[in-house]
């Protein structure tokens, strides 16, 4: 767990904005200079099957971007989702490269060719125009993801702006390390959703201090759902995926530690709604209470 | 959704293929690789339908000074005729570089 | 609340059925039924999501999969991985009846999708170990919920009946969303297949080991509990002599998921290339 990076005053000034990037551009902009290639890039045209019948017209990629290349000097491999086509919403062809990818690289790394995986999440979860098969694209991420972690770190990055909802925010939750951005948010369900779910007391859905007041990437980091909190900024964010790779494994992911959370959850009195701040106060940054 | 088709003839060979945007909302994607013959042909999959003449009228002015012999495949989500023309220069400079 | 849920009794009903009604429950909290049993010689823990009116946090009280149903399913899955790690691995079976996942703002500060990701990880993690992992979908699978508890298991067993309901959106959400109507959602699934609600267009997907006919899923008599006990018994039996991952749910892919088959082929052959 890092604490927050601040940019002193010229290195604002000389700051190259990651989130004004599209996806692909994401990509190049983190792979080692003259390293990027892509696969089954838009000239493939694996595209959607399912939306040009209801006359949606199809991204040629897809929204999802499989970049192999350089990190630092190391193999790596960048999935990036294009937060612009359809939400970053996951479909049968994008859901799919993500699990493909995932499953060659643990092959390698089973094989002693161990590659970083990086997922540069933009996403609002299922496309609901392809529903039950971007719902098992993510349960069939999900797998591959825990089966490839087992071997080597897998870095998720938030940057926003659609940021990281739905399905996809377990997929986050999974990845052995996970950076975000102040403008990021992460959530499993969107306040639009909540709100009509379970009404605007619950949660007011134009209420811009409160949605990032939860879902926001500070939020998140100071308590403990985020283990990095990065500037947008390109070399900002190359840098920490970098230092990230650099801890190897961690001893124990996130979504391993049982007992620490039910105890974090038992101790808090949830019979009146919470402010962002009661968990900061609880201490919920620290990797175990 | 519509699906609009142009052809012209040319002369110029294309160097090499190219990308160029994103199918979001205002925007566009274009893909343009050599054609297989003398002719440019485009492909146009629009998720605004009835705006056929506006399309050729860009796609006319955009071959009176372009010359590749492309084939052009356009993924468009509601851009502006100038979108348009600025993305399909875009795809034609990156596949000059 | 401003959405009506309606509450089912499924998953008590096959949980009771097949685990036996006064079968010995496993500590836990009321939301999250555990029992350990055998069938026939095979050691089983059969795992629910129930409704559960005092749940702690409001918006889970209707069977929702919320931060209490994440973690202690990921508990219970855990605990019998490392109980079982130098012998025999018992089967881990997730009876799978869930309207959602829990819609609230405690539930998006106090970080829901971790919870979830703690059972998706438990779930996934036994699976690898070599236990065989099997769901019985007898209800509603939605969204969050079933990604929680029931998506990752090596053979998915669901009944064919109207109530069995598979989907990324309950309906009136995902019609609230899309704009549309609940009708126009139903003609558009017909030529949709992945957007349909019904459970038969589900199994045309290719990922459902068995689709399980003739029960009365709502009321069972003994002759349809000892049918599903029989299909578990297979459906573990499959699972022991197969591979720990997901590869299973690609056999039937060819006819409605041959995109996905086209993309591993293709990505495969593009990997080491260049």
């Amino acid at each position: 767990m890092s604490q927050a990076t601040r940019l002193d005053p010229r290195q604002f000034l000389a700051r190259k904005s990651f989130i004004e990037l599209n996806a692909r551009e994401r990509a190049q902009a983190l792979m080692d200079q003259g390293t990027f290639r892509e696969l089954l890039g838009p000239f493939d045209r694996l595209e959607s099957p399912w939306l040009p019948m209801q006359g949606v017209v199809p991204q040629a990629d897809d929204g999802v971007i499989v970049a192999r290349g350089r990190i630092g000097g190391k193999d790596s491999v960048i999935l990036a989702i294009e937060g612009k086509f359809q939400g970053g919403s996951a479909g049968e062809v994008s859901g799919a490269k993500m699990t493909a990818t995932l499953d060659l690289a643990h092959e390698d790394a089973t094989r002693g060719r161990p590659v970083q995986v990086v997922l540069l999440l933009e996403t609002g979860g299922v496309r609901l125009q392809e529903a039950n098969l971007g719902l098992e694209a993510i349960a069939e991420i999900n797998s591959s993801l825990v089966a490839l972690r087992q071997h080597v770190p897998v870095i998720g990055v938030i940057a926003g702006m659609v940021g990281c909802f739905g399905g996809m925010s377990i997929t986050a939750s999974l990845c052995s390390y996970l950076i975000m951005t102040r403008e990021a948010r992460l959530g499993l369900n969107g306040p639009e959703v909540i709100e009509e779910m379970s009404g605007i007391e619950e949660f007011d859905a134009r209420d811009r201090q409160l949605i990032w007041g939860v879902n926001g990437g500070e939020q998140r980091h100071a308590t403990g759902f985020a283990d990095d909190l990065v500037e947008d900024d390109v070399e900002a964010i190359k840098k920490c995926i970098i230092e990230a790779f650099g801890r190897g494994l961690p001893s124990k992911h996130r979504s391993e530690r049982v007992d620490d959370y039910l105890k974090r959850l038992a101790a808090i009195d949830v019979s009146h709604q919470l402010e962002s701040g009661a968990l900061r106060k609880l201490g919920w940054k620290e990797e175990s209470l | 959704m519509e699906i609009l088709t142009f052809e012209y003839p040319v002369s110029q060979p294309v160097e090499h293929r190219a990308h160029v945007g994103v199918v979001g909302s205002g925007d566009l994607e274009v893909l343009l690789e050599p054609s297989s013959d003398q002719n440019a042909h485009v492909r146009v999959s629009t998720s605004v339908d009835g705006f056929d003449n506006v399309w050729k009228l860009v796609l006319d002015r955009f071959f009176s000074r372009y010359q590749g012999a492309a084939s052009i495949e356009i993924h468009d989500f509601g851009a502006t005729p100038g979108i348009v023309t600025l993305r399909l220069e875009q795809a034609v400079e990156r596949s000059q570089s | 609340m401003s959405f009506e849920q309606t509450i089912s009794t499924r998953g008590r009903t096959w949980f009771e059925a097949l685990a036996g009604k006064h079968a010995k429950l496993v500590p836990s909290v009321p939301s999250v039924l555990v029992a350990d049993t055998t069938l026939q010689k095979d050691r089983v823990r059969f795992l629910a999501v129930v409704p559960d009116s005092g749940n702690r946090f409001p918006c889970a009280r209707q069977g929702q999969v919320g931060l209490q149903e994440g973690w202690n399913l990921a508990k219970q899955v855990r605990d019998a991985i490392q109980a079982d790690e130098k012998g025999e691995k018992r089967a881990i079976v997730a009876i799978v009846d869930v309207p959602s996942q829990a819609y609230g703002r405690r539930e998006e500060l106090l970080g829901i999708f971790l919870a979830a990701a703690a059972a998706t990880d438990a779930y996934v993690s036994a699976r690898l170990a070599g236990h065989p992992v099997i769901s019985l979908l007898a209800g509603h699978a939605i969204s969050g919920g079933y990604l929680t508890h029931g998506a990752q298991s090596n053979r998915l067993l669901a009944f064919n009946d109207p109530g069995v309901m598979i989907h990324a959106m309950a309906k009136k959400a995902a019609a609230l969303v899309t704009r549309r109507s609940v009708e126009e959602l139903d003609k558009l699934a017909e030529k949709v297949i992945p957007m349909s609600y019904k459970v038969e267009d589900y199994a045309k997907l290719g990922t459902l080991y068995k689709l399980i006919d003739g029960v009365n899923v709502d009321s069972p008599e003994a002759k349809h509990v000892e049918q599903v006990r029989a299909d578990l018994l297979a459906a573990i039996a499959d699972a022991r002599s197969g591979q720990r991952d997901l590869s299973s749910r690609l056999h039937g892919a060819r006819k409605h998921r041959s995109a996905t088959l086209e993309v591993r082929r293709r990505l495969a052959e593009q990997w080491n290339a260049g």
